[in-house]
C-alpha cells in the first residue's frame, strides 16, 4: 500500500474541477491509455488570467490528486505565473508523493506545459490531433514515449541525480530498460561530468568507441545473455561481432541499430554507422 | 463503529484458520524440543513433524512420506525443485515454462537464461489457456525441465497438468516436470500420482496456514540437490532445524483444506459466480478477463474499461473492501500484469483489471455489499475519465447487445 498524504487522499476521494470546458482557450494532454495514465486539462483564459480550469484523468490515486490540486493552483493566476509552476510545486502542494509516484506530478506539469504551448494558436481545436502530430523532440524511452526535454526538465526542477530517480519521475527506463545508458548520458551532460569533445582525433575516437562498447553496451547485452566485440573501425564505420544470445536473435538488427548505433552516435559522433561482420 | 472488513484477496494471502492456530500453539512454549534431539522431551516435536508429513502426503496423494520436503514458502519450493533438478542434469540446457507463471518462477528462469540456459515461454490464448501444441513441439532431447503452474494466481485458470505430463513422457522420458501448485492447493483436489508430475510445490499461507511455511513434493524417481546445504534434516534435501509449529500448522491446514474442498467447489464458487454475474450485468464497462469454466472456484478477474485499477482499489479500500489489481500503478513496477498482457487483454481494460479472490470465510452479505457499492464507485471514476466519447460508444454498444 502506498503511503499517501492526507492531502493526496482528500483529492482522489473528492477531486475538484472535474470535467471539460467546451469553450476552453487552451487544452493540454499528457500520457496515454497504453502507458496507464492520461491527463487532459482545460483552461479558460481571459486578459492573461486563468479564470477557470477543469481536468479529466485516467490514472491512479496520485495522478488524480496531482490533476485536481493543479487546477486549484492555477485558477486566478496569470499565465506568466502559471508557466512557472513545476512538478515539484505540485508534489509539494500535495504534501509530497511516494518516490515511485513522482511521475504523476510530472504528468501534471507536462499537461500544463502542453496547454500553454498551444495557447494562442488559432488551430487549437481538436485535442486528439495533437497525438498525431510528428514528435518534435527526440524520444529517449520508447516504451513510455519520454522525450529528452522532459528528462532534462525533471533533472532541473527536482535535482535528480540517478537513473532510478529519473524512472520514478518520468517512467523512462521503467519497462525494457534499454534506454538507461542514454538517461545516464543526459544526467552526465547536465552535470557536466563528461565533456563531449567537439573534434576527436582518429585515435581518440577509437579509444572512445572501444570504451563505450566495453563499459556501456556490452554489460547491457550481457544482461540478456548476449554480448558484443569490436572488430574494426574505418572512419565512421564501426564493425562489430555479436555473440551469445544475440547470435541468430531475430531482434539483433534492431539491437544493432537502435541501441548500439544510437548509443555511439549520441556519445561519439552522429555520423557513426554500425555494421555486423561475420 | 467497528470498521467493516471484506477480504476478497485470498490469492494474496489468507487468514489463519482457528483450528490451525490452536494446533500450532503448544509447539512454541511447551513442546519446543528440537526434533533431531534424542531425549524423551523432543519426541513430541519429532512426532508432530512426522504427523504433518503424513498429512501433506495424504493431501497431495503422494506415494510415501519420504517424498515430502518442508520448506519456508512457495518460492523456496520452486527454487529447490528447479535448481535442484538442473544441478543433477547438468548436461541438459533446455527448459520450458509458460508466459504466465508467477514472478517467483519467471524471475528464476530469467536468471537461468543469463547463465546460458535456453528457456521457451509457452503462449496463452485470450482466455488464458495454454498452447499445448507449442509446448509439445518445444520438447526435445535437451529438455531438462518443464515447469507449469497448476492454477494461475491472477485469472484462476487451471492448466491441464495430467495431459501435459503425458505429452512430456511421450516426447522425452528423461524430462522432469515441476508444477507450481501454490494457487491450486485448497481450491481443487491435488493428486500427484494421477497427475504424473515429478515435483510439485505448495505454500501454506494460501490455504489458511501461516506465512513462512510450504512444502515440496519430489517423487522417489527424481533426484535433486539441496538448495540449502547443512544438516541432515528433510533427508538431506533441506538443511535447517524444522520449523515445528509452522509445519504442524501446515499439516493441520492441509487436513482442513481437504475437508473443505467440496464447500470450495460449491458454495465459494456460487458466491464468485454471483459476484461476476452481478458486476457484468450492472456495470456496462466491465468485462471478464477470462470466462473459461476450468478455473479455481474462488477467483474472478474483471476489467473496468477506461478507468484505472489502483483508483478503484483505493475507493474499495475506503469501504473496507480488499482486492487487487493487474494495473501498473499498484505493483510499483511501471508495467501492467504480465499475465493479462500475455492474454492480449486490450489496453483499454488491462489497467483497470481487478481480481477478487474469495475464501471459505466469504459470506453472502459481503458479496451483496460489494455488488451494492461497486457500481457507484465505477460510475464516479468513469466521470473522471478523459475517454468520455469512448465510454459513451461502449455504453451504446452494450445496450444494443443486450436488447
Amino acid at each position: 500500500m502506498w503511503d499517501y498524504s492526507e492531502t493526496v487522499m482528500d483529492h482522489y476521494r473528492n477531486p475538484r474541477n472535474v470535467g471539460k470546458l467546451d469553450d476552453a482557450d487552451a487544452i493540454g494532454i499528457a500520457g496515454s491509455l497504453t502507458c496507464g495514465d492520461q491527463l487532459k486539462i482545460y483552461l479558460k483564459i481571459k486578459d492573461g488570467i486563468v479564470t477557470d480550469a477543469k481536468f479529466q484523468t485516467f490514472g491512479c490515486g496520485s495522478a488524480v490528486a496531482s490533476s485536481s490540486i493543479l487546477t486549484e493552483m492555477i485558477i486566478g493566476k496569470t499565465v506568466d505565473e502559471v508557466k512557472k509552476i513545476t512538478n515539484k510545486d505540485i508534489a509539494d502542494k500535495l504534501g509530497g508523493l511516494p518516490p515511485e509516484k513522482m511521475h504523476c506530478s510530472v504528468m501534471g506539469y507536462e499537461a500544463l506545459e502542453d496547454a500553454l504551448k498551444n495557447y494562442g494558436h488559432d488551430d487549437m481545436t481538436d485535442l486528439d490531433d495533437l497525438r498525431e502530430e510528428p514528435v518534435r523532440e527526440k524520444i529517449v524511452c520508447t516504451c513510455f514515449n519520454v522525450t529528452e526535454n522532459l528528462i532534462w526538465d525533471a533533472i532541473k526542477q527536482n535535482g535528480l541525480k540517478t537513473v532510478e530517480e529519473i524512472t520514478n519521475y518520468t517512467k523512462a527506463g521503467g519497462a525494457c530498460g534499454k534506454c538507461k545508458a542514454l538517461i545516464q548520458d543526459i544526467i552526465d551532460t547536465y552535470y557536466h561530468k563528461e565533456e563531449k569533445p567537439v573534434q576527436l582525433t582518429a585515435a581518440q575516437k577509437i579509444i572512445r568507441i572501444n570504451n563505450i562498447i566495453e563499459k556501456t553496451i556490452s554489460p547491457e547485452l550481457q544482461k540478456d545473455g548476449g554480448d558484443i566485440t569490436l572488430v574494426d573501425i574505418d572512419g565512421n564505420k564501426v564493425m562489430v561481432k555479436l555473440r551469445g544470445k544475440c547470435l541468430g536473435c531475430k531482434n539483433s538488427i534492431h539491437t544493432l541499430k537502435s541501441f548500439v548505433e544510437t548509443t555511439l552516435k549520441d556519445t561519439v559522433d552522429k555520423n557513426i554507422e554500425v555494421v555486423e561482420v561475420e | 463503529m467497528e470498521k467493516k472488513l471484506i477480504y476478497l484477496d485470498n490469492n494474496a494471502t489468507t487468514r489463519v484458520d482457528d483450528k490451525v492456530f490452536d494446533a500450532m500453539l503448544p509447539y512454541f512454549k511447551e513442546e519446543y524440543g528440537n526434533p533431531s534431539s534424542i531425549y524423551e522431551f523432543a519426541k513430541k516435536a519429532n512426532h508432530a513433524v512426522k504427523e504433518a508429513r503424513g498429512q501433506i502426503k495424504d493431501f497431495l496423494n503422494a506415494e510415501n512420506e519420504k517424498e515430502i520436503i518442508f520448506t519456508s514458502c512457495g518460492s523456496e519450493s520452486a527454487n529447490t525443485a528447479i535448481k535442484g533438478v538442473l544441478e543433477v542434469n547438468k548436461n541438459k540446457r533446455h527448459i520450458i515454462t509458460t508466459k504466465v507463471e508467477h514472478p517467483c518462477v519467471l524471475n528464476l528462469y530469467n536468471t537461468l537464461e543469463k547463465q546460458g540456459y535456453n528457456v521457451d515461454y509457452i503462449d496463452v490464448n485470450s482466455n488464458g489457456e495454454l498452447n499445448l501444441e507449442q509446448l509439445e513441439a518445444a520438447i526435445n532431447y535437451d529438455t531438462a525441465l518443464v515447469s507449469v503452474m497448476y492454477a494461475n494466481n491472477e485469472t484462476g485458470v487451471i492448466y491441464p497438468i495430467q495431459k501435459i505430463s503425458e505429452i512430456i513422457k511421450s516426447k522425452n522420458k528423461e524430462t522432469k516436470f515441476f508444477v507450481d501448485a501454490v494457487q491450486a492447493a485448497g481450491k481443487i483436489p491435488i493428486d500427484v500420482q494421477t497427475l504424473g508430475v515429478d515435483m510439485l510445490g505448495i505454500s501454506g499461507h494460501k490455504f489458511h496456514a501461516p506465512k513462512g511455511v510450504g512444502a515440496l513434493y519430489v517423487n522417489s524417481k527424481t533426484m535433486i540437490t539441496p538448495l540449502i546445504v547443512g544438516g541432515h534434516q528433510e533427508r538431506g534435501k533441506r538443511a535447517g532445524t524444522e520449523n515445528v509449529p509452522y509445519i504442524v500448522g501446515l499439516g493441520r491446514a492441509a487436513m482442513e483444506a481437504q475437508d473443505n474442498l467440496k464447500y470450495e467447489m460449491t458454495e465459494v464458487k456460487r458466491l464468485r459466480d454471483k459476484l461476476e454475474a452481478n458486476i457484468l450485468k450492472n456495470i456496462f464497462n466491465s468485462r471478464l478477463n477470462t470466462s473459461v469454466t476450468n478455473r479455481v472456484p474462488n477467483t474472478a478477474n474483471i476489467g473496468f474499461e477506461y478507468i484505472e485499477g489502483e483508483l478503484i482499489l483505493l475507493h474499495l479500500s475506503d469501504l473496507g473492501i480488499c482486492a487487487s489489481s493487474g494495473s501498473a500503478c499498484t505493483s510499483g513496477s511501471l508495467e501492467p500484469s504480465h499475465v493479462l498482457r500475455a492474454m492480449n487483454v486490450p489496453f483499454t481494460s488491462i489497467h483497470g483489471s481487478i481480481r477478487f479472490s474469495l475464501s471459505k470465510y466469504t459470506t453472502e452479505d459481503e458479496i451483496d455489499y460489494v455488488c451494492e457499492v461497486l457500481p457507484g464507485i465505477i460510475d464516479k471514476l468513469r466521470n473522471l475519465s478523459p475517454f468520455q466519447d469512448e465510454l459513451e460508444a461502449l455504453k451504446n454498444l452494450k445496450a444494443v447487445v443486450r436488447s
